[in-house]
C-alpha cells in the first residue's frame, strides 16, 4: 500500500509540473482542444486512484473538474476565464493534498465546495484573473511548446543514488589511472596491455553515459515559469506574456538546480520593476501587454539564458545616485564610468533601485545574490539596458560542472591545471618567433609580431623556481570577456580530462582557482581560474572587463591614469610617448634606414615606414643598430628611433604646453624631472600621410619587350602609383623612372628620370637592385615619388 | 551531542562533537595551496575526495605544523557546507561520552580558543573545551591573516 501511495504521488507530481504551462497555454487560447485534453486527463487520473485510496476531499474535487471539462470538451460550454480560474483553484488544492500525502500525514477535514461552485456556468464571477488576451496575436505567442509532450520511456531514480554511481565511476577513472602507471612499470605483456585497454575504452565510455544522466533538458526549469508570471503579474495588475525559447537545451541536473533560484529571481525583477503597468505602458506609446523572452541556448561549452523584457529599463543615473549615497564608488569614479559599469551596480550588495520595497522584488538583497550564485558555479551574470525600451539580463553558466578538459602544468615540483577553453596557444620562451622583454619590471612577451603582457606563474603563486625566465614555456591565455595574456610555467605536462569539483571557499576566495581535481596518481590538483590569475598578477583586462569590476576594485580604478613610455632619444633628450600608441619595440641594424628626398625612412621586414626620432642619418653613426617603436595609429605606421627605454610612468603633472608646432607637445614633469612629451598626432599627420599617399602623376617607363617586367614587374609599379610607359615609345622621355635590366642598362638611352637597375642575380654591386628584392624595389619605387613630391 | 572526539592541538586536550566527524586519518604528502590562508596546510586526497587540510595549531595561531615528507599526521575528516576538510591535530586521544550541555566558559583564553570556543562541557574526565568545527576550519580574521 506504502509502495502504491509513493507511486500515486509521484505520478500526479511530475503531470502536475508538465500541467504548469499547459493550463496557462490553456487560458490563453481556451479553445486549444489538445490542452483541453491532457488537463482533463490529469483530474481524470486523480479522480481514478483517489477512489482506490479513499481520498474523499480528493475524489470531490477532481470529479467536479472532471464533470466541467467534460463539457467543455463535449461542447455543452464554453471555456472562459472563470472557469480557467477556478480549474486552476482546483488543480492548486490538489497539489497542496499530494504534498501532505507524500509526508504520510493524514488529510485535513476543509471545505471544498467553495471551490467546486466556482466551476458551475452561473458562477459569480469575482476578480477575473487575467483579462482574456484581445488579440489573437497575443494568444499564439504565448502558446509553449507545439503539443503536449508524450511521456517519455523512462523511470525514476534517486539522485543520491545516481551521485553514487557517478562517483563510484571516479573512483574507477582513478584506479584505471593507477594501474596504468603500474603497468608502465612493470615488464611489457602484450595480452595484459591489450586487456587493459579494453577495460580502459569500456571505462571511459561508462564515464561518458553516467555524465549523461546528470544531464537533463533545461525545460524542466521553463515550465514552471508561464504559470509563475501568470499569478505574479495578477498580483501585481501587470499584463504579462512569456516567450520561452530553447528548452531542448540540455544541461548537468546539478547545475539547473543551482541556476533556479537566479532565474526566478531575474524573472520576478522584470515583472516587478521592469515592466510598466498597463496604463503606464500605454502612456508610453508600448502596448499594454509586456514581453518577456526568456531563451537558452549552447555556445561552445557554456550555456546562455537570456531574460529579455520591454520595460522601463535600468535607471543608471539613480543607481550611480545611490552607490554614491552608499559609498560604494566615489564621485569622480563615477563620472569616468562607462554605462555597463553603471548598470553592473545593480549587482552590488544593498543597491535596488526600486522606490518601494514590495512583497515580490525590492527588499535590498537580490542581484547581489543572483551574480554570487552564478559566478560560484563559474558563470556570469550580464546586463544590458536601454532607459525606457528594456532590460537583459544574460546568465553564461558552463555546460556542466564535473569534467572540464584541461592541461597540467608545472611550477617545481607542484602541478597545476589550466582549463583548455582558455588556451590560445602554447611557445617556448626561447622559440625564434618570441621575445621577452621587461618593460619597466613589467613583463612583455611579443609572439609574432604580437605583444602581449607576460607574467610568471611561479612570481604570481610566490612559489620557488629556478628555471630562468627563457628556458619556460609560455601559455598564451585568452579568459572568457578578457583579452588575452601570457603565463610563463616551468614545465607542460598533459591534456586531460579532469573531474573537477569546488574547492573550500577560503580556497576560492584567493580568486586564483576554480575548483580542485585529483590526477593519474590520486594527488589532488588545483584548477586555475584564468581571469583570476590574470587579476592577481597585475595584468589589465580588456577596458571592458575592468570597467565591468570598477565598483570592487576601487583602488585599482584610481590609478586608471594615462600610461607613458619614458625613453631616452638619440640626441639624449628625456622624451616620454603614450604607451598606448607604442605598437612595438624593434631592434634595426642601423643601414635599414634610408634617406631620400628629405625624407627618412627605415626598412622593417616588408614594410618601409617612416621613421623619426632623428633627423639626419648622421645621428646614427657610430651605431650598429638602433630600437624603435613602431607608433600605429591603427592603421599607418612610423618608426621612432631612439636610445633606450627608462620606464613606463604614469602622466600626474600638468603639461606645459609647447611654443609653436612640432614632434614635442610640450613639457611635463615624470618622475620628478621633466621630459618632453612626443605630439603622436602631429608627427602621424606630418609622416603618415605621405606614405599612405600615393604619389600621383608619376611616369614610369618599362622596356615592353622584357616579359618578366611586362608581368611581374609592372603590377608593383602600378600599385605604387606610377602611369607605365613603354620605354621605346616617346613618352618614355618625360619618365620620372627607367627601370632596366642591369645587363643592358648601359646600351640604352637615360632621359632625364632616375635610372633604376634590376639584376637577376641576387649577388652584384651597389648600383643595381636584386630583381626579387621586393623591399629594396618598393624602396627605390618611394624614394623617388618622395623626390618628386 | 552524546560522543565527544578528544583531541590534542598545541598541547592542548580538547573536544570535537563526534557526531560531525567522519572518519580519523593519517595524512602523508600535501600539495600546498599557494596564497590560501596560512592555516589551510593544502589539499589531500581521500579515495576520490579531495580534503582541505587545516591546520589546526596554525588556525588557533599556536605555531605551525611541519608537514615533512614521511611524517604522519593524524586528522579528523569532517564535512561543512557540502566541502570536506581534514583537522589536522597533535593526535586523537579519545572518544568520551557528554555529561551535559556546553557552558559557558567564564575564565580568559588564549585569543586563538576564544574564537572557537562554543563552551565548556563535563565528561568523565573532567571539564573541557568544546571546539566549533565552522570557526576552527574560519581561521584567524583577516586582518589578522593580512599582517602575518
Amino acid at each position: 500500500m506504502e509502495d502504491l501511495i509513493a507511486d500515486f504521488v509521484a505520478e500526479s507530481r511530475e503531470m502536475l509540473e508538465s500541467l504548469g504551462g499547459e493550463i496557462v497555454a490553456w487560458e490563453a487560447e481556451p479553445h486549444d482542444r489538445a490542452r483541453l485534453d491532457s488537463i482533463f486527463r490529469f483530474v481524470h487520473t486523480v479522480k481514478g486512484n483517489c477512489g482506490f485510496f479513499d481520498f474523499p476531499r480528493l475524489e470531490a474535487l477532481s470529479h467536479a473538474a472532471e464533470d466541467a471539462l467534460a463539457d467543455v470538451r463535449a461542447g455543452r460550454r464554453q471555456p472562459d476565464a472563470a472557469l480557467v480560474s477556478a480549474v486552476l483553484g482546483i488543480i492548486d488544492r490538489i497539489g497542496e493534498m499530494i504534498e501532505i500525502i507524500d509526508r504520510g500525514d493524514p488529510l485535513p477535514e476543509g471545505d471544498d465546495s467553495a471551490l467546486i461552485n466556482a466551476l458551475s456556468a452561473d458562477a459569480i464571477i469575482e476578480a477575473v484573473a487575467a483579462p482574456a488576451p484581445e488579440t489573437e496575436d497575443a494568444a499564439r505567442a504565448t502558446t509553449i511548446g507545439s503539443s503536449p509532450t508524450a511521456a517519455p520511456r523512462t523511470i525514476r531514480l534517486s539522485v543520491e543514488l545516481l551521485d553514487r554511481v557517478m562517483s563510484g565511476v571516479s573512483d574507477m577513472v582513478l584506479a584505471r589511472n593507477e594501474l596504468a602507471r603500474r603497468l608502465r612499470e612493470a615488464p611489457e605483456d602484450v595480452a595484459v596491455q591489450g586487456a587493459f585497454e579494453r577495460l580502459s575504452g569500456i571505462i571511459a565510455e561508462m564515464r561518458d553515459s553516467i555524465t549523461r544522466t546528470r544531464m537533463q533538458r533545461i525545460e524542466n526549469l521553463f515550465v514552471a515559469l508561464p504559470r509563475m508570471v501568470r499569478d505574479l503579474s495578477n498580483e501585481l495588475g501587470k499584463q504579462v506574456m512569456i516567450d520561452i525559447d530553447g528548452g531542448d537545451v540540455e544541461l548537468d541536473r546539478e547545475m539547473i538546480e543551482m541556476i533556479r533560484d537566479p532565474l526566478t529571481h531575474i524573472i520576478r525583477n522584470a515583472i516587478d520593476h521592469g515592466i510598466e503597468s498597463p496604463a503606464e505602458r500605454l502612456k508610453a506609446g508600448k502596448r499594454e501587454i509586456g514581453m518577456l523572452a526568456v531563451s537558452a541556448r549552447q555556445s561552445g561549452n557554456q550555456i546562455l539564458i537570456d531574460i529579455a523584457d520591454d520595460g522601463k529599463g535600468i535607471d543608471a543615473a539613480r543607481l550611480v545616485d545611490k552607490a554614491i549615497a552608499s559609498g560604494l564608488v566615489d564621485k569622480t569614479t563615477a563620472e569616468e564610468m562607462s554605462h555597463a559599469a553603471k548598470l553592473a551596480l545593480i549587482f552590488e550588495a544593498g543597491l535596488s533601485t526600486a522606490r518601494a520595497v514590495t512583497s515580490v522584488s525590492g527588499r535590498g538583497v537580490g542581484m547581489d545574490v543572483v551574480r554570487s550564485n552564478v559566478e560560484r558555479i563559474g558563470g556570469l551574470v550580464e546586463v544590458d539596458s536601454k532607459r525606457g525600451e528594456g532590460t537583459r539580463m544574460t546568465l553564461r553558466v558552463p555546460l556542466t560542472l564535473t569534467i572540464i578538459p584541461a592541461l597540467t602544468v608545472s611550477i617545481g615540483e607542484q602541478s597545476f591545471a589550466i582549463p583548455r577553453s582558455a588556451i590560445e596557444e602554447i611557445v617556448r620562451a626561447n622559440g625564434s618567433s618570441v621575445t621577452l622583454e621587461k618593460v619597466g619590471g613589467a613583463g612583455i612577451a611579443t609572439i609574432r609580431g604580437r605583444r602581449v603582457p607576460e607574467v610568471a606563474l611561479a612570481d604570481i603563486l610566490g612559489l620557488d623556481s629556478d628555471m630562468a625566465d627563457e628556458d619556460r614555456t609560455l601559455i598564451v591565455l585568452r579568459p572568457a570577456g578578457g583579452d588575452v595574456y601570457a603565463l610563463a610555467v616551468d614545465r607542460i605536462h598533459d591534456h586531460e580530462e579532469l573531474v573537477v569539483k569546488p574547492a573550500a571557499p577560503a580556497v576560492m576566495a584567493t580568486g586564483l582557482y576554480a575548483g580542485t581535481t585529483l590526477a593519474d596518481d590520486g594527488s589532488p590538483i588545483l584548477l586555475f581560474d584564468t581571469a583570476g590569475l590574470a587579476q592577481v598578477g597585475g595584468v589589465k583586462l580588456e577596458k571592458q572587463e575592468r570597467a565591468a569590476r570598477v565598483a570592487e576594485d576601487k583602488a585599482a580604478a584610481n590609478d586608471d591614469l594615462v600610461e607613458l613610455l619614458l625613453f631616452r632619444g638619440l640626441g639624449g633628450q628625456r622624451r616620454v610617448v603614450r604607451l598606448g600608441a607604442v605598437d612595438r619595440i624593434e631592434d634595426v641594424p642601423v643601414d635599414r634606414f634610408t634617406e631620400a628626398g628629405g625624407r627618412l625612412r627605415v626598412q622593417l621586414g616588408e614594410d618601409i615606414l617612416p621613421a623619426t626620432g632623428l633627423d639626419s642619418l648622421v645621428e646614427l653613426e657610430g651605431r650598429e643598430s638602433v630600437r624603435l617603436f613602431r607608433l600605429s595609429d591603427g592603421e599607418t605606421e612610423i618608426g621612432y628611433a631612439f636610445d633606450q627605454v627608462i620606464d613606463i610612468k604614469a602622466l600626474d603633472h600638468e603639461v606645459i604646453p609647447a611654443e609653436g608646432q612640432g614632434a614635442i607637445t610640450g613639457v611635463s614633469l615624470v618622475g620628478e624631472e621633466p621630459a618632453e612629451m612626443v605630439d603622436a598626432h602631429w608627427l602621424f599627420a606630418r609622416l603618415a600621410a605621405d606614405s599612405s599617399q600615393q604619389p600621383s602623376g608619376l611616369v614610369c617607363a618599362l622596356p615592353a619587350d622584357d616579359a618578366w617586367m611586362r608581368n611581374m614587374l609592372r603590377p608593383i609599379v602600378e600599385a605604387a602609383g606610377y602611369a607605365v610607359v613603354d620605354a621605346a615609345s616617346e613618352a618614355a622621355a618625360g619618365a620620372d623612372l627607367v627601370i632596366r635590366s642591369a645587363e643592358e642598362a648601359d646600351s640604352a638611352p637615360t632621359g632625364a628620370g632616375t635610372l633604376l637597375k634590376l639584376r637577376k642575380s641576387p649577388e652584384g654591386d651597389d648600383d643595381s637592385i636584386y630583381r626579387y628584392d621586393r623591399a629594396g624595389l618598393l624602396m627605390a619605387l618611394r624614394s623617388v615619388a618622395g623626390g618628386t613630391n | 551531542m552524546d560522543l565527544l572526539l578528544i583531541v590534542s592541538i598545541g598541547g592542548s586536550r580538547v573536544a570535537l562533537d563526534a557526531a560531525a566527524i567522519e572518519s580519523v586519518i593519517e595524512l602523508d604528502a600535501l600539495s600546498p595551496v599557494p596564497r590560501a590562508p596560512a592555516h589551510l596546510a593544502g589539499l589531500s586526497a581521500l579515495r576520490s575526495r579531495v580534503l582541505t587540510v587545516v591546520d589546526c595549531k596554525r588556525a588557533l595561531e599556536l605555531g605551525e605544523t611541519r608537514f615533512d615528507a614521511g611524517e604522519i599526521h593524524e586528522a579528523a575528516v569532517v564535512e561543512v557546507d557540502g566541502h570536506h576538510y581534514a583537522l589536522s591535530v597533535d593526535s586523537v586521544v579519545d572518544v568520551v561520552e557528554a555529561r551535559g550541555e556546553p557552558q559557558p566558559v567564564r575564565a580568559a583564553m588564549g585569543a586563538g580558543w576564544e574564537r572557537v570556543a562554543s563552551g565548556m562541557i563535563e565528561t568523565e574526565e573532567g571539564p573541557i573545551l568544546l571546539v566549533d568545527i565552522a570557526r576552527l576550519i574560519a581561521g584567524p580574521q583577516q586582518g589578522d591573516r593580512a599582517a602575518a
